[in-house]
């Protein structure tokens, strides 16, 4: 018997042709890998954290090879959310692939503006970002307490109608709690893993790799931590669960989605290998035909804990 | 402008010095599709970053790709671990080159430092004799490439930090003494930001366009992820670019170095 394996998943209401959506932060506005593939080739992509005003970001070096993963402190340079909105959603909405505004601010008002702008257009989604490590202000500050994050919530909630991810922060003593929370002042989706705060010097200057000294971890070696606590979140909550972190393979992918997720995000994979993305595509509807399994969406939190 | 990736047959692997190598491969479409200047990101097995790589070389005839690196790491010792008949994974033809022709008459000046010295070969093959190679390096050891320059017809001035080969000292006076000349319709190089810096210096006293190459560390290299910023005034305006897709080539005018 042979059938074709269905992986598209909704969520939120939304139809994504497959689960596999591009991270924020790592695949711009969608327009730097269409020399290779069109973006139709994606579920959805998570555009590059957008505030209110453009930022110029942090002082490079930005980046820093680590093993099996990479350090980054770009700090949130973007265009500012009118230039997104009058020139990239444009461009973005041709394509046909769910598009996800990913919102970020130093101060609460910062964060209503953007989403009261984004409410008035035609993009798919919203995703707070309360997790950037590499911003003094705001960013990961509101993430780390149930509070700071409820009250971004809260405010974003009351901004617009469209549907609203939670990014989350893993550099927190209990995910769950902050999990709960977002869940409670009306977020949509959870998404998780952002990045794990790190650090590499240079043994010979004495100086930090990262002008910023500081900055995210992300890749595979981060996968692990992901997979656990996107586990956790979603046993915690009710509402679907967006899993990143690390993920390279169809097998992560379909690991994460057992865990929990409902879709995956990927982002440091593509820098390796751009096709990463089509690849777990193929990789999974492989995987369902092997299994007999008709639906991605039936192997969600099908973990058999011991 | 648009680049590919994918894998491609090494043809040809030489060692130019301790640690330098060469590498020729066989990739039509990026050849027909590559500029002066241009770069590559080359995959290094077993790590997260690709290394990003000038294209020293491109022989649209015969479609193949010359790449000139320097061990600096491990990645990309990894990388030179790969010998002739293996396959090469790069993302290319990425990022914009260098202007040229120069938009004015008259010969041209590149200035190169070190590994710095390769992505402007193509140029001295395009300007033969009317084209000034000065090719600065640490010691005469480190010396590579003065004779491909000189076979693409170049006039060749190597100069060494020791004195060990060449003039002794930077690329500084050899510059001055060309510019002096006259008839410079443009400067390129690329090479270490103290060199850049004295480049674009003596280009603007002296009244001349210039371009610099410049390095920085990568992500994607496609533009993607902002990770190699860098700063240019632009129309009065300080804008934060990005190394890989709005450059790695900038003008001497606008670049913030």
């Amino acid at each position: 018997m042979s059938f074709k394996p269905d992986i598209s998943v909704d969520v939120c209401g939304k139809h994504f042709k497959n689960p596999v959506i591009a991270a924020s932060g790592a695949y711009g506005f969608g327009e730097d890998y269409t020399d290779l593939y069109p973006l139709s080739a994606l579920g959805g992509i998570s555009c590059k954290g957008t505030t209110l005003n453009k930022k110029d970001g942090n002082i490079p070096p930005r980046i820093a090879e680590t093993p099996s993963g990479i350090l980054n402190s770009v700090g949130l340079q973007n265009p500012g959310v009118d230039r997104f909105i009058n020139y990239y959603l444009p461009r973005l909405r041709t394509q046909d692939t769910v598009v996800i505004a990913n919102i970020a601010g130093a101060v609460i008002d910062d964060y209503i503006a953007v989403a009261e702008k984004l409410d008035a257009t035609d993009v798919d989604m919203i995703e707070l970002n309360i997790s950037c490590p590499n911003v003094k202000q705001g960013g990961a500050t509101w993430g780390v307490t149930c509070e700071g994050a409820a009250s971004v919530t809260r405010a974003v909630r009351n901004a617009t109608k469209k549907p609203v991810i939670v990014k989350l922060t893993p550099n927190v003593t209990n995910i769950t709690e902050i999990a709960k929370a977002v869940e409670a002042e009306g977020a949509d989706s959870v998404s998780l893993i952002n990045t794990l705060l790190g650090m590499r010097i240079d043994i010979r200057t004495r100086r930090p790799i990262l002008h910023n000294n500081v900055g995210g971890l992300s890749g595979p070696a981060v996968f692990p931590v992901a997979v656990r606590m996107v586990w956790q979140v979603a046993n915690a909550v009710k509402i679907p669960v967006i899993g990143m972190g690390g993920i390279a393979t169809a097998e992560d992918a379909i690991e994460m989605m057992m865990a929990g997720a409902s879709a995956v995000q990927m982002g440091t994979a593509i820098f390796n290998d751009p096709y990463a993305p089509i690849k777990v595509c193929e990789g999974m509807e492989k995987f369902l035909a092997e299994q007999k399994i008709e639906k991605i969406s039936d192997i969600v939190g099908t973990v058999k804990p011991w | 402008m648009s680049f590919f990736c994918d894998s491609y047959p090494i043809v040809d692997k030489k060692a130019l010095g301790e640690g330098i190598y060469s590498y020729t491969l066989k990739c039509p479409e990026v050849a027909e599709n590559a500029h002066i200047g241009q770069f590559v990101q080359i995959k290094a097995e077993g790590y997260m970053l690709r290394r990003p790589i000038s294209i020293c070389s491109v022989d649209k005839e015969n479609g193949t790709m010359r790449l000139v690196f320097e061990v600096r790491g491990k990645g990309t010792d990894k990388i030179s671990e790969l010998n002739k008949g293996d396959l090469m994974d790069v993302i290319a033809p990425l990022g914009n080159g260098f202007t040229v022709p120069a938009k004015k008459d008259g010969r041209v000046i590149v200035v190169g430092g070190g590994i710095g010295t390769p992505p402007l070969l193509d140029i001295a093959k395009m300007y033969g004799d009317r084209c000034t190679a000065i090719l600065g390096f640490r010691s005469f050891d480190k010396v590579i490439l003065d004779k491909d320059y000189s076979l693409a017809g170049a006039n060749v001035i190597v100069c060494t930090d020791d004195g060990s080969t060449g003039v002794h000292g930077t690329i500084a006076q050899p510059l001055a003494d060309e510019l002096a000349k006259g008839d410079v319709a443009a400067i390129y190089a690329c090479g270490p930001t103290p060199m850049l810096k004295a480049v674009v210096a003596a280009a603007k006293q002296a009244g001349v366009y210039s371009e610099v190459s410049l390095e920085q560390r990568m992500g994607c290299g496609v533009g993607a992820c902002v990770v190699c910023a860098c700063t240019v005034i632009r129309d009065g305006e300080e804008k934060v670019l990005r190394v890989c897709k709005d450059g790695p080539v900038f003008s001497g005018e606008e670049v913030v170095l």
